[in-house]
C-alpha cells in the first residue's frame, strides 16, 4: 500500500491556479521532498494532503484511507508540521504535546511517558514547564515537531520544518526526521533547501507552477542535466569569455575571479583550457571538475517551465 | 466515521478551549463583575420590580457570557496560527464547532449558577420550577454559545473585526428582546419585534421557572430555542466549509 497517493488534484483561487492535476504516489517507507519556488504549489498540495484544504477536484489518500471522504481516520493516520504552524503559546511545552496526544486518544501513563521522551530527544526537558510565549522560534518549531510524532504517526507530513532555524535546532529538527523515519514512518517534506533535500530525501519531487515537472532520486535527477557539468578555472590576468571558443564548450560564466566553464566533456574542456592557457601564456591558478549539483537541476528545471 | 474519535474530538477541544481562553483570572473575573455592573446599571435607584427584574437579568449574563468568548477563539487562531495545525489533527469542523461552543456554554452556566446563587441567597428570590431552570440555563447557555460560534464564522485573521461585528449583532438582540418589559403588555409590532430575538425566549423560560408568570408555554419557548441552535449551527458549519474550500 501507498503511504501517500494524490491523484489529479487541483485547486484554483480565484483566476490563479495554484494547483495544476497533481499526482503524487509515496511508497512507504522513503522521505519523499519536494522542492519548488515561492509560490509553486507546494504549501497548497500539502494542506490538501492534511485535510487543511478542499481541492476544487481530485483525490488525497493516507495509506488507502480517503482524506476528503473519511478525514477523521486519515488524520489519525500522519502527523502534521504545517508551514508556520505554531503551537499554543499559552500552554507549556508539555501541555501543548499532552494535549496533542489526547487527540489521538493515547492513555494517561503513555502520554506522559511519550511526552518525557520526547522533550528529552528534542532537547527540552528543562523548559518543559515553560509558556511557550517564552521560547525561541527554533524551540517552538521542536515543540511543533513534538506534536507531530507524539503518537508514532506512520506518515509524518511536514512543510518547510527547518526555515528560518539555527544549525543546533535544524540538526536536531532533520536528526528527528530520520529518526522518524527509521523507525517505520513514511516522510513527506517541503523545504527550500537544496542540500537539505539532498541529504535527506530518498525521492525528491520538484513542482513549479502548480505542475510537477520531475520526479525521481535526487542522482537521477542531477543526471537529468549532464550537459551542466563544468570545469572551474582561474588564471593569474584577467582574460576575456572568447578565450574559451571550443566546440564542446556549452557555455561559460563569470563567478568572480573565476570561469565556470560548462561543457558535456570535462576532461576535454581541461585539455583544451590547458592549451589555451599555454598558447596566451597565461598560468592557471586552479581548474577543479565538478558533477551536476541538484540546485543546478533545480534551476534548469524551474527557470525553463 | 468513527464516533469514538469524533466524541474524543469534541471533548479535547472544549478542554483546550476552557484551559486557554475561559480559565483565564481576567476572563473569570471579568465574568463575575459584569453581572455586578450590569445589576447597578439597570436595577438601582430604578425602582424596578424584582420578579420583572430578575429573569431579564439572568437572560442576560448568560447571553453575555456565553457568547462572549466563542467569537474571538477562531479568529485568533488564525492569527496565531493554531488553527491550521488544529485543523490537521484527527478533527473535523463539526468538532471545532461544537467544542467551541460546549466551552462558552460551560462558562456560561458556571458564571450564570454561581450568580444566581448568590442573588437567590442575597435577594431571597422564588423558585417555582428548578428542573426548569436548569433546562433553561442549558439551553439558553447553548442558544448563545451557537451564537458566538456562528459570530467567529466569518473570515478573518483580526480578533477586533469580530469584536465590532458581535457588538453589532449582539447589542440589538438585547435592544429587541425588551427583557425588561413584561411581554404580556406588548402588542402589535412590538410583541412581532421580541419575537426576533432568541433572549425573548430565555427570558421567558426563566419566567416560568422563578415566578411561574411566562407568556409562552415552557416548551414552545425550549422548542424556538432548539431550531436558534440548530440554525446557528448549521450557518457556522457552511460558512466555515466555505472558508476550507476557499482556503483562509
Amino acid at each position: 500500500m501507498n503511504a501517500i497517493e494524490a491523484k489529479n488534484l487541483h485547486k484554483s483561487f480565484g483566476p490563479v491556479t495554484a494547483v495544476d492535476n497533481v499526482s503524487i504516489t509515496i511508497p512507504e517507507g522513503g522521505i519523499f521532498g519536494f522542492l519548488g519556488p515561492n509560490g509553486a504549489g507546494k504549501t497548497t498540495v500539502i494542506r490538501m494532503l492534511t485535510g487543511v484544504l478542499i481541492p476544487d477536484a481530485g483525490s488525497a489518500l493516507i495509506l488507502g484511507t480517503d482524506v476528503n471522504r473519511d478525514p477523521l481516520t486519515a488524520k489519525l493516520k500522519m502527523g502534521v508540521i504545517p508551514e508556520n504552524g505554531t503551537v499554543y503559546s499559552d500552554l507549556t511545552a508539555e501541555q501543548n504535546i499532552l494535549l496533542t496526544a489526547k487527540f489521538y486518544g493515547i492513555d494517561r501513563m503513555e502520554r506522559n511517558k511519550r511526552a518525557g521522551e520526547i522533550l528529552g530527544r528534542l532537547g527540552l526537558t528543562e523548559r518543559k514547564d515553560d509558556l511557550v510565549r517564552t521560547f525561541s522560534k527554533g524551540m517552538r518549531q521542536r515543540i511543533s515537531i513534538a506534536c507531530a510524532i507524539v503518537h508514532a504517526p506512520p506518515v509524518l507530513i511536514l512543510d518547510e520544518p527547518t526555515t528560518g532555524l539555527d544549525v543546533f535546532s535544524r540538526r536536531l529538527v532533520i536528526d528527528t526526521v530520520r529518526h522518524m523515519n527509521s523507525h517505520g514512518s513514511t516522510v513527506l517534506l517541503t523545504t527550500h533547501n537544496i542540500e537539505e533535500a539532498n541529504a535527506l530525501c530518498t525521492t525528491i519531487s520538484i513542482i513549479n507552477k502548480g505542475n510537477i515537472i520531475a520526479t525521481g532520486s535526487p542522482e537521477k535527477l542531477k543526471k537529468t542535466f549532464d550537459t551542466s557539468r563544468y570545469v572551474e578555472v582561474s588564471f593569474d590576468q584577467r582574460v576575456e569569455q572568447d578565450v574559451f571558443s571550443a566546440p564542446w564548450i556549452e557555455r561559460v560564466e563569470s563567478w568572480g575571479e573565476k570561469w565556470r566553464v560548462y561543457t558535456n566533456d570535462p576532461d576535454r574542456a581541461v585539455k583544451s583550457i590547458s592549451s589555451l592557457a599555454e598558447r596566451d601564456q597565461l598560468t592557471i591558478v586552479s581548474i577543479a571538475t565538478s558533477n551536476p549539483t541538484l540546485e543546478e537541476a533545480f534551476v534548469r528545471l524551474t527557470a525553463g517551465a | 466515521m468513527d464516533l469514538k474519535v469524533f466524541l474524543r474530538s469534541i471533548l479535547v477541544i472544549t478542554e483546550k478551549n476552557m484551559r486557554i481562553y475561559y480559565f483565564k483570572g481576567p476572563v473569570v473575573v471579568f465574568g463575575l463583575l459584569f453581572p455586578l455592573i450590569m445589576f447597578l446599571t439597570f436595577f438601582i435607584g430604578r425602582n424596578l420590580d424584582l420578579v420583572l427584574f430578575f429573569p431579564g437579568f439572568l437572560g442576560m449574563m448568560l447571553f453575555f457570557t456565553a457568547s462572549s468568548v466563542g467569537p474571538l477563539i477562531t479568529p485568533w487562531e488564525k492569527r496565531e496560527k493554531t488553527y491550521e495545525r488544529l485543523i490537521s489533527l484527527p478533527v473535523i469542523l463539526e468538532s471545532i464547532i461544537i467544542g467551541d461552543l460546549l466551552a462558552g456554554a460551560i462558562f456560561g452556566v458556571a458564571i450564570t449558577t454561581i450568580v444566581f446563587v448568590i442573588c437567590a441567597l442575597l435577594l431571597h428570590l422564588a423558585l417555582v420550577n428548578t428542573a426548569l431552570l436548569a433546562v433553561s440555563m442549558i439551553l439558553g447557555s447553548i442558544t448563545f454559545a451557537a451564537l458566538g460560534t456562528l459570530l467567529a464564522s466569518p473570515t478573518t485573521d483580526n480578533p477586533s473585526n469580530i469584536m465590532m461585528l458581535s457588538s453589532l449583532i449582539r447589542l440589538p438582540l438585547i435592544f429587541v428582546s425588551g427583557i425588561f418589559i413584561p411581554l404580556g403588555q406588548l402588542v402589535g409590532w412590538e410583541r412581532t419585534l421580541t419575537s426576533l430575538s432568541p433572549l425573548t425566549y430565555l427570558v421567558d423560560l426563566f419566567h416560568a421557572a422563578l415566578n411561574g408568570d411566562a407568556v409562552y408555554p415552557p416548551w414552545i419557548d425550549a422548542m424556538v430555542l432548539l431550531a436558534v441552535i440548530l440554525v446557528f449551527i448549521v450557518c457556522a458549519k457552511v460558512i466555515q466549509k466555505r472558508n476550507l474550500v476557499k482556503g483562509i
